[in-house]
């Protein structure tokens, strides 16, 4: 097997592991959001993806 | 007499720590970014392999991982700051040739870097002037990335079509996701150091860059 994937694959899991104490702490103290906030967050990353769309059309 | 004075004390220390934290982390991110381009452009100079890159991305990750933490409340950690950031710009230095090496690959590396620039501007600047608490979005946003993360995993070695994209565009909205939570944290008072907090915004820019790029191109082809 290419050692190149082996490498990346354990970029991978080494990223996996620095990132799952943050996951644990996050969903044991998540705080509810009210609609109004989650929508101050669709609007700007829905804008985002347009954007990203209209640089894909542009190059 | 009644007097709220230690209160309004208080609180204008608070705004002034925080307008601190702001202000070192934006100049330390700036740094960091021409320090990352210096490094990439080394590379891309030197003519570097992907092992090479993949080393890089593995230092880095080691650094952020195991000498961060215990250094981040020191002057220290504004070193291996530079030693994780100027590792991953070097590592860019094969993603960046091979995409120089493609047909309009100088505007579509031009095209990521300003299309980079202006997602970080303005989720920046959206949430510095609407200060707006976005601490609810954490366990969304981490949950998120792992999924993510296992996708990449699994990508690697089943090579799905057409999943590599749906990855790219995942990883956009999340690290654009993480801007917002980023920034929030730190007007809100919940980062105060602004090593973790430049570490944090720099992961969110560069893997803006790097999974914007792979759109472009795949667009491109």
């Amino acid at each position: 097997m290419d050692w190149l994937k082996i490498g990346s694959a354990l970029a991978i899991v080494m990223v996996m592991f620095l990132v799952w104490p943050a996951v644990r702490d996050s969903m044991k103290n998540k705080r509810e959001a009210s609609q109004h906030e989650w929508v101050s967050v669709i609007i700007p990353l829905a804008l985002v993806a347009l954007f990203v769309y209209f640089l894909t059309k542009m190059v | 007499m009644y007097t709220n004075e230690p209160a309004i004390t208080r609180s204008r220390e608070s705004v002034l720590a925080t307008n601190k934290v702001i202000r070192n982390t934006y100049t330390l991110l700036s740094m960091t970014l021409l320090f990352s381009a210096l490094t990439a452009g080394l590379s891309m100079t030197m003519n570097v392999g992907h092992g090479v890159s993949l080393i890089c991305s593995l230092a880095a990750i080691g650094l952020i991982w195991l000498v961060l933490p215990r250094t981040a409340n020191s002057s220290a950690g504004i070193f291996v700051v530079f030693g994780v950031t100027g590792l991953l710009g070097f590592g860019l230095g094969p993603i960046l040739n091979y995409y120089l090496a493609m047909q309009g690959g100088s505007e579509i590396i031009g095209t990521a870097l300003g299309g980079t620039g202006i997602i970080f501007l303005a989720l920046s600047g959206y949430a510095l002037t609407t200060r707006k608490d976005f601490s609810f979005l954490g366990g969304f946003l981490f949950v998120g990335f792992f999924v993510v993360l296992a996708a990449m995993l699994v990508n690697l070695f089943m090579d799905i079509p057409g999943l590599q994209l749906a990855i790219s565009a995942a990883v956009i909205l999340i690290m654009s996701g993480f801007i917002l939570f980023d920034t929030s944290r730190i007007i809100n008072g919940g980062e105060t150091n602004y090593v973790l907090a430049t570490v944090g915004l720099y992961l969110s820019i560069y893997n803006i860059f790097v999974h914007l790029l792979a759109i472009l191109g795949s667009s491109n082809d």
